[in-house]
C-alpha cells in the first residue's frame, strides 16, 4: 500500500466531484429539499396514537380492544417511561401494578387519558411525568441525514467505478502499479470525506432554517456517520466490483436502496413492525447508523451506549470492502 | 553473456468464447526497436499486445519480459497507450499529468514532456477539451512519464488527419532516438514502414510474416509495378493475367520493366504518363491477408 498511489487517485477523484458543478449542487439540494418539505408538510406527528404496553393484564383493559390505537408491547419499563416523556409513547400502561403513565405537556396524551378514564373509569391509578415533545422532523432529521448518506455513498461510488470500467478508464490504471485495494481505498476516502463535508453543511443549514434537537455530542455523531458512510460506501464498492452495466448497476443499487430506505427506521419507527420485518432491518447498515444517529441526537445517548452499533458498522466494512476487492475487476 | 530480449512470446493461446483469438503464436522483440504488428481487424493483434502488457491473461503460453515472468517490474517499466482511452472527467492535463506521476516510482521530469510533447499552451485545459491530436499527445505523454524501457502503442493515429499523423510519428521518431523498444499496432502501411524496424503479420491469430520491411518485400516480389491511365492501355493488354485495374489506372506486374516499355511502344502507346513504382507494404500485406478482404 503506498501513499503516493492513494493520494493520487484521492485528488483527482475529489477534483472530479467538486467541479461537476450539477451533480454537486443536487447532493446538496435533495436532503435541504427533503428537510424542509418534512418540516412545513408534517409539522404535526403523522403517526397513529401510540400505546405502550408493559405485562399481560389479569383482566381485559376495554381501552386496549379500541381500533384507533396502536398498541406496542414493552418490555423495559424504565426506557417506555423515558419515551413517554419525549412523546415517542402518547400513554403506557404496566399491566402488573395497573398503572398507566401520562405526559402532561402532550395533547395526544390528554385525550387519550380521557378515553381511558371514561372505558376503563377508577381502574389503573396515573402516574404523571413531562417532557418537552419530539417533533416529527426532530426524529426523522437523523433517518434522512443518513439516507442521504447513503444515495451518496451507493449510487456515487457505484456508478463512477461502472462508469470508469465502461469507458476505460480502470483499464488504463490497471496497467499503472496500482493495486485494486489501494484504488478502492482511495475511492471511498474520496467518498466519505466529501459526504461528510456535504452532510455537515446540510446540517448545519437545516439547523438555522429549521431548528431541530440535538442533545448529544457532535464529536459522537461524526463518528456514527463516518462509520455509517464508510460501511455504505464498501457496500458500493461491493456491487460495482464487477459489472460494467450501468442499467445492471442501477438495477442492483436500487435493489438495495429501496428496502433499506423503508426497513431501516427512516420515515417511522420500526417498534410497530413485525419482528421479522425487525429482524431483518438489522442486516442494513442503514439501521445501525439511523438507530446511533438518533440515539445520540434525540436521547443524548453516549457514545459507549452504541458500541454495539458501531462494532456492527466496523464489520459491514471490513467484509464489504474485502469482498470487494476480492471480486474487482479493471475491464 | 547476451542479455535476453526484452519480451519474449512463447506459445501464446487466447480465445474468447469459441472465438480463436490467438493460435499459438511465438516471437521475441529485441532491444530498442520498433516493432510493428500488422493485421486486419479481428486478427489478434490487440489480444497478442494487451496480453504481453499483462492486462489479458492468456489461456495458455508465457510471456517473460527481460527473462522474468510478468509482473511487478514490467508495469513500472512499460508505458501503455491504448487503442480506446478514456480519461477521467472534470481534470486538466497538468493535473492528469501530475496523477500518473504519482503512480510510478521513477517519473520523467514533468518540464521535459511538456515541452517534448508540446502541451504547453494546453495545461490548464479539461482534458475532454483536447482535439484528437492533442489527446494522443497527452497520451503519449502519459505513456512515457514513467520513462520506461518499453512503449506498446496500440493504433495511436487511427481517427487523425495527416498532418496530426505525421506530426505523431515525429513524436515516435524521437523516442525511438531515446533507444526505447516501441510496439506499435497499426493499420497504417505507410506508418509501419516509416517507423518499424521489424514488421509481424498477423491472420486468424497466427504470424504469417515477418522480418524487416525491406527484407519481406524481396522476399515475397520480384517485380515492380507500372501504371497508366486505363484508357491508353490497348485492348489486347488488359486480359493479361499481370494487369490490374485501379480506378481509372492499369497497374501492370512485371520483373522486366524494358520488355514491358517495348511491348507499349510498339502497340502505340504515349509513354507520357507512364510511372514505375516499387512493390509497397500494402501490396505485400494485401497479398499475404487477401483470403480477409471483407
Amino acid at each position: 500500500m503506498k501513499l503516493r498511489h492513494l493520494q493520487a487517485v484521492f485528488i483527482a477523484r475529489n477534483r472530479e466531484f467538486w467541479r461537476d458543478r450539477a451533480a454537486l449542487a443536487w447532493n446538496i439540494l435533495f436532503p435541504a429539499l427533503l428537510i424542509a418539505g418534512f418540516a412545513y408538510g408534517f409539522s404535526d406527528n403523522p403517526n397513529p396514537d401510540k400505546i405502550g404496553l408493559h405485562g399481560t393484564p389479569k383482566s381485559s383493559i376495554n381501552f386496549l380492544s379500541s381500533p384507533y390505537i396502536q398498541v406496542i408491547t414493552v418490555t423495559d419499563l424504565d426506557e417506555a417511561i423515558n419515551k413517554i416523556e419525549r412523546h415517542q409513547l402518547d400513554l403506557l400502561i404496566d399491566a402488573g401494578t395497573e398503572t398507566y403513565w401520562v405526559n402532561e405537556d402532550s395533547s395526544k396524551g390528554y385525550f387519550l387519558e380521557h378515553a381511558l378514564n371514561g372505558l376503563d373509569p377508577d381502574r389503573l391509578s396515573r402516574q404523571p411525568v413531562t417532557g418537552e415533545e419530539i417533533r416529527y422532523i426532530d426524529w426523522v432529521i437523523p433517518g434522512i441525514l443518513a439516507m442521504n448518506i447513503m444515495f451518496s455513498a451507493l449510487f456515487g461510488i457505484g456508478y463512477v467505478i461502472v462508469r470508469y470500467r465502461k469507458n476505460g478508464v480502470l483499464k488504463r490504471l490497471k496497467a499503472t502499479p496500482l493495486s485494486a485495494l489501494e484504488f478502492l481505498i482511495a475511492q471511498l476516502g474520496s467518498r466519505l470525506w466529501l459526504i461528510l463535508i456535504v452532510n455537515a453543511v446540510v446540517f448545519i443549514g437545516g439547523n438555522i432554517f429549521v431548528g431541530f434537537r440535538m442533545y448529544g455530542s457532535y464529536l459522537d455523531l461524526l463518528l456514527v456517520f463516518t462509520l455509517g458512510a464508510m460501511s455504505l460506501i464498501s457496500m458500493g464498492l461491493m456491487v460495482a466490483a464487477r459489472t460494467s452495466s450501468e442499467e445492471l448497476a442501477g438495477g442492483l443499487l436500487n435493489l438495495i436502496s429501496w428496502p433499506m430506505m423503508f426497513l431501516s427506521g427512516v420515515w417511522f419507527s420500526l417498534e410497530g413492525l413485525h419482528p421479522w420485518v425487525q429482524k431483518i432491518s438489522q442486516i442494513f447498515p442503514l439501521t445501525h447508523t439511523i438507530t446511533a444517529a438518533r440515539s445520540i441526537m434525540i436521547d443524548g445517548t453516549p457514545l459507549i451506549q452504541l458500541l454495539p452499533e458501531l462494532m456492527v458498522l466496523i464489520l459491514m466494512t471490513v467484509v464489504f470492502l474485502i469482498i470487494g476487492s476480492l471480486s474487482f475487476r479493471w475491464e | 553473456m547476451t542479455s535476453p530480449p526484452i519480451l519474449q512470446v512463447n506459445d501464446l493461446h487466447k480465445s474468447f468464447g469459441q472465438v480463436q483469438a490467438v493460435c499459438g503464436i511465438n516471437f521475441e522483440v529485441p532491444r530498442g526497436i520498433c516493432l510493428g504488428l500488422l493485421g486486419h481487424n479481428g486478427a489478434g493483434k490487440t489480444t497478442t499486445v494487451e496480453m504481453m502488457e499483462g492486462i489479458t491473461e492468456p489461456n495458455s503460453g508465457s510471456i517473460l519480459y527481460k527473462g522474468e515472468p510478468l509482473g511487478k517490474r514490467l508495469r513500472n517499466e512499460a508505458g501503455i497507450m491504448f487503442q480506446h482511452t478514456a480519461l477521467q472527467e472534470f481534470i486538466t492535463v497538468r493535473e492528469t499529468l501530475q496523477m500518473f506521476a504519482r503512480l510510478y516510482p521513477d517519473s520523467m521530469p514533468m518540464e521535459d514532456l511538456i515541452r517534448d510533447f508540446r502541451l504547453e499552451e494546453l495545461l490548464g485545459r479539461e482534458t475532454k477539451r483536447l482535439s484528437g491530436g492533442q489527446r494522443q499527445r497527452l497520451l503519449l505523454a502519459i505513456a512515457l512519464i514513467n520513462n520506461p524501457d518499453i512503449v506498446f502503442l496500440d493504433e495511436p493515429t487511427t481517427g487523425l488527419d495527416p498532418h496530426a499523423r505525421r506530426d505523431f510519428w515525429s513524436l515516435i521518431e524521437k523516442i525511438k532516438e531515446q533507444g526505447k523498444t516501441i510496439l506499435l499496432t497499426t493499420h497504417y502501411m505507410e506508418e509501419a514502414y516509416t517507423l518499424c524496424d521489424q514488421i509481424i503479420i498477423m491472420d486468424s491469430g497466427k504470424i504469417i510474416a515477418r522480418g524487416t520491411p525491406d527484407a519481406l518485400l524481396r522476399q515475397h516480389f520480384n517485380d515492380v509495378v507500372l501504371t497508366l491511365p486505363w484508357e491508353q492501355l490497348p485492348a489486347a493488354l488488359r486480359d493479361q493475367s499481370n494487369v490490374y485495374r485501379n480506378r481509372e489506372m492499369a497497374e501492370i506486374l512485371t520483373s522486366n520493366v524494358d520488355d514491358v516499355i517495348q511491348m507499349l511502344q510498339t502497340a502505340g502507346v504515349p509513354l507520357g504518363d507512364l510511372r514505375v513504382r516499387e512493390r509497397t507494404l500494402e501490396d505485400l500485406f494485401l497479398t499475404l491477408t487477401r483470403n480477409h478482404a471483407a
